[in-house]
């Protein structure tokens, strides 16, 4: 009896030493091979233009400098269109489009895994299948669909077809079948309302689904340029603002490598926050029956 | 008894119209689960099922994007299997691509979120940024030109030369016998992406009652506690991840790009969607690059068919 107390602080009691110390060592190796880019962007952002062109190149910056940020930021300065208008617009569109898909696609996938009705087999079989055909053939019949609704040179055009992302409801349909009848059952019983269920009961159940969504839904949205969609210069986007100052050339290298890290930086937050969070939740309260 | 066997299986004795009738009546009576998906669902249909389908008819026409297409039935089909030589490469390819990236890739994402899994929160979110920076940090894949440089300043041909197993620089993104091996090491290095992230989920969502019955019942090691409770209490995030490492493997091209060039010498590295690009969006052939579209597709379904069959045995 004593003997369980004792190792009732480790998680899992049926583990040995030697597999956990082999674990850290396999992650500890694994995870230098992963991190490269991340280091390689950090220390190329920091290189002055004749560390970055220089032959043979170097992994690490020797001579670290903020020459690279202070150039980013003069050009910034001088662009048509206030620069803040082109993180504003990038900010609005990255924020609403993951909002809004992670509702109308957590919904779909609610009701696609715990109701049952006709058709709700096939539908959720066709948005599978629609993963697997490529975009690249698609952008025309897209556009066109877009022209006839009006819809180009307005964000309706980025955000709306980002709602109805295939992968987000396949991904919210798999954690949502997990979740225990019985739990929306006595809440249904308390008198709740569809909507309660699904928005009190169902919705925090999953929250490491839907908080692993948000990243993949934030990561498109904000890396878009505006693509085929937006040719007004004041609803541009940041990525788009970006490529325009990189293409002044190979001068713009040292720039190029700051932007790299800045743009990066702000999913790389993100991702920890909802990260860490995912863990949280999980560690506190598991799906129990 | 007559009777019983029309309660049981309404459909074989009901008329067209009777059951039109019955699927309506359920219909209305599941008007709340319609109404849920009601708004991704038009979304969904206007902007994914429309371009699709609009897709597979263009695939049986002539379409330069500048004429109206012209119907040319199996032409394009024809000319794909039996006329393009380059077609037959880049179908190998990515065959050959999709066998090797896409279970090694699965199964080292499944392996890498059960590894972060088995150690203390704090540590476990930090390990997960780290096992996805490849995939969030953009394109920073490009960091691989410098290792396979083709000089003998690039990263791995010094490193070889200096240990004395080779004595003249490799061109490792030129030189078709190694292109394919190094562009398979960088997929495979980005290869934890969306499946990685929903096995990492997946895992913390285990109800954990299950483990400590499974103490009690005698789960010696974490091996056992893998196959018999922790892989099938997460056969949907398996499932998946199956379908993402499908769609990835059998897609691998903007990698491919900055790395061997577009195209690849002796189209050593040409993927079915790298030649769907080059006749799309280079030579606007888009009705031969819809035909591509499709073939690629049904290899997917066809392959993804298999896939999830295997995936239902897991745990038994």
């Amino acid at each position: 009896m004593a003997k369980t107390k004792v190792k009732a602080r480790r998680r899992k009691p049926n583990r040995s030493l030697g597999g956990d110390i082999t674990n850290i060592v396999i992650l500890v190796l694994f995870g230098l091979f992963f991190a490269m880019p991340l280091i390689y962007a950090i220390s190329n952002a920091f290189k002055p233009l004749d560390e970055i062109f220089l032959f043979p190149p170097r992994f690490f910056v020797r001579n670290p400098s903020l020459e690279n940020f202070q150039d980013l930021f003069i050009l910034m300065q001088q662009s048509w269109v206030p620069f803040s208008r082109y993180i504003l617009n990038t900010v609005f569109i990255t924020a609403v489009g993951t909002v809004g898909h992670v509702i109308v696609a957590s919904m779909a996938a609610y009701v696609l895994a715990k109701h049952k009705f006709p058709g709700r087999v096939l539908f959720f079989n066709i948005v599978v299948l629609s993963l697997m055909f490529s975009y690249h053939v698609t952008a025309i019949p897209s556009y066109l669909t877009m022209s006839f609704l009006g819809w180009i040179d307005t964000y309706y055009a980025i955000i709306v077809p980002q709602l109805a992302y295939s992968l987000g409801l396949f991904l919210m349909k798999q954690f949502m079948e997990q979740i225990p009848d019985s739990l929306l059952e006595a809440a249904r019983i308390d008198g709740a309302s569809e909507f309660r269920v699904f928005w009190q009961i169902a919705m925090p159940t999953v929250k490491p689904a839907w908080l692993t969504l948000v990243i993949f839904v934030f990561q498109n949205l904000w890396n878009t340029t505006g693509g085929t969609y937006i040719y007004r210069e004041e609803l541009k986007t940041l990525p788009y603002a970006l490529q325009q100052i990189l293409a002044g050339g190979i001068a713009r290298a040292g720039v190029a490598a700051a932007v790299a890290l800045l743009m990066m930086s702000v999913p790389i937050t993100l991702f920890i926050i909802t990260q860490s969070n995912i863990i949280q939740t999980m560690t506190t309260s598991g799906i129990k029956e | 008894m007559r009777k019983m066997a029309s309660n049981i299986l309404p459909n074989t004795k009901m008329s067209f119209s009777a059951r039109m009738n019955n699927t309506w009546a359920e219909m209305k009576k599941n008007k709340v689960s319609y109404m849920f998906l009601a708004p991704y669902a038009i979304i969904f249909t206007i902007f994914t099922i429309v371009p699709v389908l609009t897709s597979i008819g263009l695939s049986f026409t002539y379409y330069n994007i500048l004429e109206p297409p012209k119907w040319i039935g199996f032409q394009n089909y024809i000319n794909l299997l039996l006329d393009d030589e380059v077609f037959l490469i880049a179908l190998e390819n990515t065959f050959v691509f999709a066998a090797i990236t896409g279970p090694i890739g699965y199964f080292a994402a499944l392996f890498f979120a059960w590894m972060i899994n088995e150690l203390p929160p704090k540590i476990r979110a930090i390990m997960v940024v780290i096992f996805y920076a490849p995939t969030i940090s953009g394109q920073a894949y490009i960091v691989w030109n410098t290792l396979f440089s083709g000089d003998a300043y690039g990263y791995i041909n010094g490193m070889l030369i200096q240990l004395g197993i080779i004595y003249e620089p490799i061109q490792w993104l030129t030189d078709p016998a190694y292109m394919k091996t190094a562009a398979i090491i960088v997929v495979l290095w980005m290869s934890l992406g969306t499946g990685f992230l929903a096995f990492v989920a997946g895992l913390q969502g285990i109800d954990n009652t299950l483990y400590e019955a499974g103490y009690v019942d005698g789960v010696q090691n974490r091996w056992q506690e893998l196959w018999y409770i922790t892989l099938p209490s997460m056969k949907p995030q398996l499932l998946f991840g199956a379908v993402m490492s499908i769609t990835s493997s059998f897609a691998i091209h903007e990698v491919l790009v900055p790395l061997v060039g577009f195209p690849s010498t002796d189209y050593a590295a040409h993927t079915i969607v790298s030649h769907l690009v080059d006749y799309g969006n280079i030579r606007f052939e888009m009705g031969y690059a819809s035909a591509i579209a499709t073939l690629l597709f049904i290899a997917m379904v066809g392959t993804n068919q298999i896939v999830q069959r295997l995936i239902r045995k897991v745990g038994s």
